[in-house]
């Protein structure tokens, strides 16, 4: 019945500020493309991003979330991307524990001079969840079995 | 288990009369003998229903966090396991460690009443230790005899120890240290699923979920004022007409609020009526920072930080997780 | 009820060649909440920004979306225009469709898409914007300068000159730092001491500058423009204020045998000093590891001789609170230890030294009054084998990667000086390479090599050792391709320089950070280079990177101009962005502070009332919005939600999230 459709995968992609926002834009101002279906939300540093927005992003029907921050060390807040490195670290493998592809969560560390890895980043990114088909699964794991 | 009971009756009652204590925080008399519940008792006369037997699971740290707001100070009888609870609750500043008697007690492992009636047993009316391993219980039916393993709470096969922590004194106290189950075999054999198979896992399991939040209200990690999913403002809490992010989530956000600060006392699993092990969600946490950042024991110690609010330099990267995480 | 108006921007073609801005303004209409939308050529420029006024005014907005360029690039511009049409800054977000739409994407349907729906994503978030308005912070007028060598003075004169109190906190007992311990200065040959201690004198004559020698800070509280600072006074066992100077006390000191720190250990002082001649301030220092009497309770000679009665072995370190507007960090550097490098023999030869070793074998107040002596047997040297980068430009993980960037040219100097001094010695110079870019510098190098005749080879040195007497030094010659051997009577190490290593303490006390090899991070590498990420901290000298004296001395003034540039302001606007909690949901948990790297949240015990008369106290945090950096790491730490972020709030962020995955 249903026509086969080609897959685009809907990516929503946390930036920091400092870094990888800067980044996205530098990747922007050399004209490098990557796939329209990444969306980028601004935040003021990737310790910003609760596992709540990630887990958001799935229920909503995202395919794929990343998260880019400073390279750790590098942090414009000394230690955010610290805390974020632990958390999603904890966050990801939790994920999969519950079933979820893990290729659908990623961190990457792009600074703001890193304009052609921000655009490789997400080639890469969204290459890999378009191989991954659509996500469904985390809306599906409190929905009562018939 | 009588002994016991009258030892710590009569500490209570001393702690009142004293006045040492403005209350004294146990549990009591149920309408059966299995079904004793969290209590204060404010005199030696509401101490007859007092009662200490196999069925007294109960952790009572997470009490405190009201009690010892109260003028006086109030005593507390805790399980080895339990006082992980209270110094975990008295390092977030929950509880008011001043106004605080704590007492530990022995603890041979706690029974579930509901795998005894499993075993086509109901009305308990009492249950004895015996040797070699075994409990009798005695019903309004008979008398039966198991092993004692059979019939344990879930919580009780990876025993944290027999030691009490950060306890002002101990009355009764188990002679041996037993070596507890590897507490991690329950999550390595998920683990060691698929994805597909752990996602059939948790979907059958929680899917049996009928939110009645009774796991998030024993749960001492789970002592918000106001819980997260309880606040509109939150953009978290859900109600009916607008969307099902909370029902769909609510266990894997728990479970990351309360990472790196549950003790792993079990509670959560030994209270929810629909049986869902939800102390795996809790332990793949416990397991995965031991692994990566060292060996970490919440509540061991009233002061320090969490994993979670701590890092190295090195730390392992979130995308490499996977192959750092599931081996130990 | 928001009413919201939408704004694209063309960008000329920028925009507009691959989003169809007709038909995003047309469909975002239709938004719920979206009263008016308009495209336009250029938003930013001076009718754009008029356009926006107008609108706001005449539609009654409550808020805007403009559709533009990054907000990292006109963000500010927009938001000011909004606020001079009466609508609060904070009520006004940007959708990036250019750098992250039209400048990537090349099919217009898709960009146009996505432009639609980042716009949508802004509108969702203005929807919960909120006004926001800057803090206001008070400014304490005095200035701290950690470190008293030559960048610290600098500072200190160039603050002090524009009026403002500044007090120098140096750890040793006189200020002057490694410029003190030099002979000569490149590329003028000018007297190290000779251009410094008028600098020292003026900092000590000065009415605005408080020298705080022989002290150390020890904690630092506090935020821009109000720093409480603990500084600790160490036991001097001298009273700075009675000591004249008279040095009498020296010439009586039984115990003589202390390393001469200033010297490079190269001779011996007694246990009551005055490091130099020109120390400033020119009091003496009992060091109490050799002191007699400190450590046998027997001595206490120079008391007795003390006619100013300066003496006092009672002394105990004291400590000093004051309060700062800003902070300079004026740390410096040391060479780094050499004993890690076998091949040149350091620890094994007395004749194998340092470059500052040779500095003060070379001055006139130097242990051989400037007399080039070699150290073992005191006599003149008759071939002297300079080796470059020791330490420096190494990745084998012994030494340093960075190069040190003082030492060609010290080296060049040194060979110099020698040449001129004693023409019968030979001189060589093992180099990789010789870095002379400066003012003058590489015309200084020239004339070594061309007018005094050193010997200059380019190679590496792989071994020094001692055969007969002599220091054979074989090296390979790149540029004849060959290897040598030059037997010397004196090796010089030019050896790499790292930051002081109590820069670390300081950093972590200023949560100011610090890159791998312990340099302090500046703001911004090109344009912020003399300020730390930590607001009021700013950075001078080898403390941020090596640099040579005038380069030093530019930082040094430039630090100084931007601590008087925050000085003379009464008041400090603070960004409104910052965390802020609920109380009411607040459990006092302490986790946001523990991630906190700004020592913003505080606790305070708080009455609540409970309903029927009941109240009750209970722990809850606090952040300071000025001292709050607003990254949000408190946030996500909170389990009660009670921590949110303003301009950045859960519930925006959540929203944001629901639009870009609408269906």
């Amino acid at each position: 019945m249903q026509e086969v459709k080609e897959f685009t995968p809907k990516i929503v992609a946390f930036c920091c500020n400092w870094c990888s926002y800067a980044g996205a834009d530098l990747a922007g101002s050399g004209r490098l493309s990557y796939p329209a279906n990444v969306k980028i939300i601004r935040v003021p540093c990737s310790c910003r991003v609760n596992p709540m927005f990630i887990l958001k992003a799935f229920q909503r029907g995202a395919d794929g979330v990343i998260l880019c921050g400073c390279h750790p060390g590098d942090c414009h807040y000394v230690t955010g991307n610290y805390y974020t490195r632990r958390r999603m670290a904890m966050l990801f493998d939790f994920l999969n524990y519950l079933g979820i592809e893990k290729e659908r969560t990623r961190v990457e560390w792009v600074s703001a001079a890193e304009g052609a890895r921000f655009s490789e980043v997400m080639n890469d990114f969204v290459k890999k969840i378009t191989e991954l088909g659509e996500n469904r699964r985390i809306t599906d794991l409190r929905v009562k079995e018939q | 288990m009588q002994d016991v009971e009258k030892i710590i009756k009569e500490r209570a009652a001393s702690l009142l009369k004293s006045g040492e204590a403005a209350r004294v925080v146990g549990w009591k008399k149920g309408e059966f003998y299995f079904d004793p519940s969290p209590a204060a008792f404010e005199s030696e006369e509401q101490l007859k229903d007092f009662v200490y037997n196999g069925f007294c699971g109960a952790n009572l740290s997470k009490y405190l966090i009201e009690a010892s707001k109260k003028p006086g100070k109030t005593a507390v009888f805790l399980k080895p396991c339990d006082t992980y609870s209270l110094n975990e609750l008295v390092k977030e500043h929950r509880v008011k460690r001043e106004n605080v008697i704590a007492i530990g007690i022995e603890c041979g492992g706690k029974l579930d009443v509901e795998k005894i009636k499993d075993k086509g047993v109901f009305a308990v009316t009492s249950v004895t230790e015996e040797d070699g391993g075994k409990v009798k219980v005695s019903s309004l039916y008979g008398e039966n005899e198991f092993d004692k393993k059979d019939v344990l709470l879930i919580k009780c096969f990876t025993c944290k120890g027999k030691t009490h922590v950060g306890v002002d004194e101990t009355i009764v106290v188990n002679p041996v240290e037993e070596a507890p189950e590897n507490r991690f075999a329950e999550v390595e054999r998920l683990e060691a699923m698929t994805e597909e198979e752990r996602f059939a896992f948790w979907k059958s399991e929680l899917s049996k979920c009928i939110r009645c939040n009774a796991c998030r209200n024993v749960c001492p990690a789970c002592s918000c004022v106001k819980c997260v999913f309880d606040n509109p403002q939150s953009g978290v809490a859900a109600k009916a007409n607008d969307d099902e992010f909370e029902e769909q989530l609510y266990h894997i956000i728990r479970a990351f609020h309360v990472a790196g600060r549950c003790t792993d006392c079990g509670e959560c699993s030994r209270v929810c009526p629909q049986r869902i092990p939800l102390h795996l969600l809790n332990r793949k946490f416990i397991k995965d920072m031991n692994a990566c950042y060292g060996e970490f024991q919440a509540g061991e110690s009233a002061e320090g930080r969490t994993p979670l609010t701590d890092y190295t330099e090195k730390d392992v990267e979130p995308n490499n997780i996977f192959s750092a995480g599931v081996k130990k | 009820m928001q009413r919201i108006g939408v704004f694209i921007c063309w960008c000329g073609s920028n925009i507009a060649a691959t989003v169809d801005v007709k038909k995003v303004a047309e469909v975002i209409k239709a938004e719920p909440n979206v009263v008016y939308s308009a495209d336009y050529q250029y938003m930013c420029s001076e009718n754009g920004q008029q356009l926006l006024k107008n609108a706001i005014k005449e539609h009654n907005l409550t808020g805007v979306v403009i559709g533009s360029c990054s907000p990292r690039m006109h963000e500010a511009t927009f938001r000011k225009a909004a606020a001079e049409a009466g609508l609060n800054p904070y009520m006004l977000e940007v959708a990036n469709i250019r750098e992250q739409c039209s400048w990537i994407h090349k099919d217009m349907e898709e960009a146009t898409e996505k432009a639609l729906i980042l716009i949508r994503t802004a509108i969702a978030k203005v929807r919960l914007n909120s006004p926001l308005t800057e803090g206001e912070s008070p400014v304490t007028k005095r200035a701290l300068v950690i470190g008293g060598g030559i960048a610290g003075i600098q500072a200190a004169l160039d603050i002090a000159e524009a009026g403002f109190e500044v007090d120098i906190v140096e750890k040793n007992a006189t200020i002057g730092g490694r410029m003190a311990q030099l002979d000569k200065t490149f590329p003028t040959l000018d007297c190290s001491a000779c251009i410094l201690t008028p600098k020292m004198v003026d900092c000590a004559q000065s009415d605005k500058i408080d020298i705080i020698s022989y002290s150390e800070v020890e904690e630092v509280k506090g935020f821009v423009g109000n720093f409480k600072v603990k500084i600790k006074k160490k036991a001097r066992y001298v009273d700075e204020k009675k000591c004249t100077g008279c040095k009498i006390c020296m010439s009586k000191c039984p115990s003589k045998k202390g390393l001469n720190e200033f010297n490079m250990n190269l001779n011996t002082r007694t246990a009551i000093y005055i490091p130099f001649a020109q120390a400033i301030p020119n009091v003496a220092v009992i060091d109490p590891e050799q002191c007699i009497k400190l450590k046998t309770g027997k001595c206490g000679i120079c008391q007795k001789f003390c006619e100013a009665g300066a003496i006092n072995y009672d002394m105990k370190d004291e400590f000093i609170d004051r309060e700062y507007g800003a902070i300079v960090v004026a740390t410096g550097y040391r060479p780094i230890n050499i004993d890690a490098f076998n091949e040149y023999g350091y620890s094994d030869n007395a004749d194998v030294i340092t470059s500052l070793e040779l500095e003060r074998l070379m001055n006139a107040a130097g242990p051989t009054d400037g007399v080039l002596l070699r150290p073992s047997d005191k006599t003149h040297p008759k071939v002297i084998t300079f080796i470059q980068c020791v330490g420096s430009r190494d990745v084998s993980g012994c030494g340093k990667p960075y190069c040190s960037k003082i030492c060609c040219m010290y080296t060049a100097k040194h060979a110099m000086l020698i040449r001129e001094k004693y023409p019968d010695t030979e001189v060589h110079v093992f180099y990789i390479d010789v870095r002379t870019p400066g003012k003058n510098y590489d015309e200084f190098y020239r004339r070594a090599v061309e007018q005094y005749g050193v010997d200059y080879i380019k190679g590496m040195v792989g071994k020094v050792f001692n055969e007969n007497g002599k220091l054979m030094v074989q090296g390979s010659d790149l540029i004849n391709g060959e290897q040598i051997v030059i037997p010397s009577d004196l090796v010089v190490l030019a050896t790499a320089i790292e930051p002081e290593p109590s820069v670390r303490k300081i950093a972590t006390l200023l949560t100011a950070s610090i890159d791998t090899n312990n340099f302090l991070n500046e703001s911004h590498p090109k344009l912020r280079p003399v300020e730390s990420p930590t607001a009021g901290v700013y950075l001078a000298g080898v403390c941020q990177g090596p640099k040579d004296i005038p380069e030093t001395v530019s930082q040094a003034s430039a630090c100084a101009a931007k601590v008087i540039g925050l000085l003379v302001k009464d008041k400090l606007k603070t960004n409104p962005c910052v965390a802020h909690v609920n109380e009411m949901m607040c459990n006092g948990c302490s986790q946001c502070a523990n991630v906190c790297a700004y020592g913003a949240i505080t606790y305070v015990d708080k009455e609540f009332r409970l309903g029927g008369g009941k109240t009750e106290v209970r722990r809850v945090s606090s952040v300071n919005p000025a001292v709050c950096q607003g990254c949000g790491a408190c946030t996500v730490t909170c389990p009660s939600g009670a921590m949110d972020l303003s301009g950045f709030s859960t519930k925006q962020i959540m929203s944001e999230v629901e639009a870009i995955c609408r269906k």
